[in-house]
């Protein structure tokens, strides 16, 4: 089958064709219930994801980084890790936020403009705070993995980043890390084709699933829009890890259909006519055929995920908007854990009750 | 009481504390069977294991944010950065992470990380081996700045910052590794951002930390000869500053000279001016004084007595500032 990635290269794992048919072994251990959770998870996904949009437009967000077209990438990974496997993600996984039980409300507040980092409990979801500097989640990986190794803990943790973070020093340094002490990491590396304004083909002219090979630990690439094929990779990587045998690193090929954020116009830098090639791609549309053909899932069942999300989204649109912004005291609260008298100084002159 | 060298007092913090913390890790780099470059882990990766006490790759900002993720793991880490001039790789894990990372959970997810850096001048170092980067780190709020300026202190600061739920920057000043102190290793005494006064006088009051604080004695001492009496204050730490006991002394003695190695524009001495303005305003008798570093990058160690204040300089601004 000739490459449907129109950046060429290596073809990448895959197990659904665009057409919805199977070219390789779809049995990846997941029970039918569990192959139509996969497609429920998109389907809410990519609803969310345009209801933010429209959000921002309304002026109910600041800005918003749109994830269309990455729903199988971030829905297939987040669905392989367990409970205990922690995620390091960037600024633009609400997806996999959503598969971990974080509370899209509580996620939201980070782009609503209400708090930085976004306020739920890190620990608890095993989600860590959205990270926006390119490429520094992966180190905050790596470590949290090391510390799995030494309490002998068998979890994983997983970065996301990508092409662009790729070129950062800080992914070099991380994945060097990774290897050197045999940590229990997964290096997720969404490649969408585009870093703000410039091209993947503009960061490297290489391929990102190769540098593993050079860290000493195994590097595989993935079709991206392929839920089943990132679900299977990424699930062979967290068993390695679980299993003590070190990081692996995942270049999952993908699109974002949409612009950089909602302050991006993608229409200055790319041809609409790439970005309908893309489309025909789709990650859901080839998921929702192979499911309904294999008989995992009827039309009935596919009609209920839309209405589902409807109902979701509804509810989390009207949370999101209801959200108020935080007291002027919070600004002060947590910057320390015992303030000094100086520190203190300054909040009561914030707060205009000296 | 035995005499200790800052160097094996800070090796006696980290020990003890790998002892009574077991979430405590020690890395960084050639800190394992070298035992550093100052020897300050001398023996401890033999006594606690490589676990526990680990050489890492040349990568500041990754030792800095695999801190980060141990600290969400459990783990206290205490990283030590080589050099000084070699902090900055990591410069964008601590201001952009380690400092935020609590105020953005707002409290859940606390950062008990210590960043010790062998710091300033004086030792005749090559280049980016003598910097004074503190400026850059007391501007970042959510960070905590430390600076002993003997061994006692030394082990003291290390390991109240060891036990510090926030993060802290150590900055130990290589010029005094070396330098013998008399007396017990405790923990006892203030918290940090506590200064000290260790000499009293009510001519002047000089203000300094770190390798300076025994240049201002020696300057006191001098000056002690020709009837003057200087205050001679430790500030021991920069981040939080102790306002309170600056304003004492500067309303006190009327007379303040600021002392420090970093370069003039924006060091501590400009902070601690304008505190002691907003402090001592009426009872100053004379403009505050800064002997600094000069406003060029450090120099050659053939020059570098051109650029530390000297005892004579900082004596001639004592002088001036108790005439003025």
């Amino acid at each position: 089958m000739a490459t449907i990635d129109p950046r060429g290269g290596t073809e990448p794992f895959r197990l659904i064709a665009p057409d919805g048919t199977a070219v390789g072994d779809t049995e990846v251990g997941l029970e039918p219930n569990e192959l139509r959770e996969l497609l429920r998870w998109m389907v809410l996904a990519r609803r969310l994801d345009r209801e933010c949009m429209a959000l921002q437009r309304q002026g109910e967000l600041t800005v918003y980084p749109p994830f269309e077209g990455q729903e199988a990438a971030q829905i297939g990974s987040a669905f392989a890790l367990g409970p205990d496997d922690f995620v390091f993600p960037s600024f633009r996984e609400l997806a996999v936020a959503l598969v971990r039980g974080v509370d899209p409300v509580q996620y939201m507040q980070y782009h609503r403009g209400t708090w930085h980092g976004g306020p739920y409990d890190p620990r608890a979801t095993r989600f860590a705070p959205i990270c926006v500097p390119t490429a520094t989640q992966i180190s905050h990986a790596v470590g949290y993995a090391m510390g799995l190794r030494l309490d002998d803990i068998a979890a994983c943790a997983i970065a996301y980043f990508g092409d662009g973070s790729a070129s950062e020093g800080d992914f070099h340094e991380a994945a060097n890390m990774a290897a050197v002490f045999r940590s229990p990491a997964i290096l997720f590396c969404q490649n969408n084709g585009w870093a703000i304004s410039v091209p993947t083909t503009s960061q490297t002219t290489g391929e990102i699933w190769k540098r593993a090979e050079g860290y000493g630990f195994p590097g595989v690439r993935v079709d991206g829009n392929d839920v089943l094929a990132v679900y299977r990779v990424t699930k062979d990587a967290v068993d390695r890890a679980h299993d003590g045998d070190g990081p692996t690193l995942i270049e999952g090929l993908t699109y974002r259909v949409g612009p950089h954020t909602t302050a991006d116009d993608a229409g200055r830098y790319r041809d609409e006519d790439e970005v309908q090639r893309w489309r025909a791609l789709d990650p859901i549309e080839r998921y929702r055929a192979w499911l309904l053909a294999s008989g995992h899932a009827d039309d009935a069942f596919v009609a209920e995920c839309d209405t589902s999300a409807e109902a979701e989204v509804t509810r989390i649109r009207t949370d999101v908007i209801a959200t108020e912004p935080p007291p002027t005291e919070w600004m002060f609260d947590w910057t320390y854990t015992e303030p000094s008298e100086p520190f203190l100084r300054e909040r009561t002159e914030a707060l205009g009750d000296a | 009481m035995p005499e200790v060298t800052m160097s094996a007092a800070l090796n006696a913090a980290l020990r003890d504390a790998l002892t009574e913390d077991p979430r405590v890790l020690v890395y960084g780099q050639d800190i394992g069977r070298l035992g550093g470059v100052f020897r300050v882990t001398d023996g401890l990766q033999e006594a606690f294991g490589a676990n526990r006490v680990f050489d890492t790759p040349i990568a500041e900002a990754g030792m800095v944010g695999a801190a980060v993720g141990l600290a969400l793991a459990g783990w206290k880490a205490v990283v030590e950065i080589q050099f000084d001039g070699f902090s900055y790789p990591a410069l964008d894990q601590v201001v952009s992470h380690v400092a935020k990372y609590r105020e953005r959970t707002r409290g859940r997810v606390e950062m008990p990380i210590t960043i010790r850096i062998p710091s300033f001048g004086g030792i005749r170092g090559k280049e980016h081996h003598g910097e004074s980067t503190e400026t850059y780190w007391v501007h970042t709020a959510g960070l905590k700045v430390v600076v002993p300026s003997t061994a006692l202190d030394a082990y003291r600061l290390l390991r109240l910052a060891i036990a510090d739920p926030d993060p802290v920057i150590v900055l130990e000043p290589k010029a005094r590794y070396w330098s013998k102190e008399d007396g017990e290793l405790t923990v006892d005494g203030p918290g940090i951002g506590a200064g000290r006064v260790l000499l009293d006088g009510d001519a002047c009051t000089v203000v300094t930390y770190g390798a300076m604080v025994a240049r201002c004695l020696e300057a006191a001492e001098l000056l002690a000869g020709e009837g003057i009496a200087a205050r001679v204050v430790d500030l021991r730490s920069l981040s939080p500053l102790d306002v309170p006991l600056l304003g004492s002394c500067a309303r006190e003695t009327g007379r303040v000279v600021v002392v420090h190695e970093a370069p003039l524009t924006l060091g501590m001495g400009a902070e601690i001016t304008a505190r002691v303005m907003e402090e001592a305003f009426d009872h100053l008798e004379a403009p505050v004084a800064r002997v600094t570093g000069w406003d060029v990058p450090y120099p050659p160690a053939s020059l570098e007595q051109h650029y530390l204040p000297s005892v004579e300089r900082i004596a001639e601004a004592i002088r001036r500032t108790v005439k003025y």
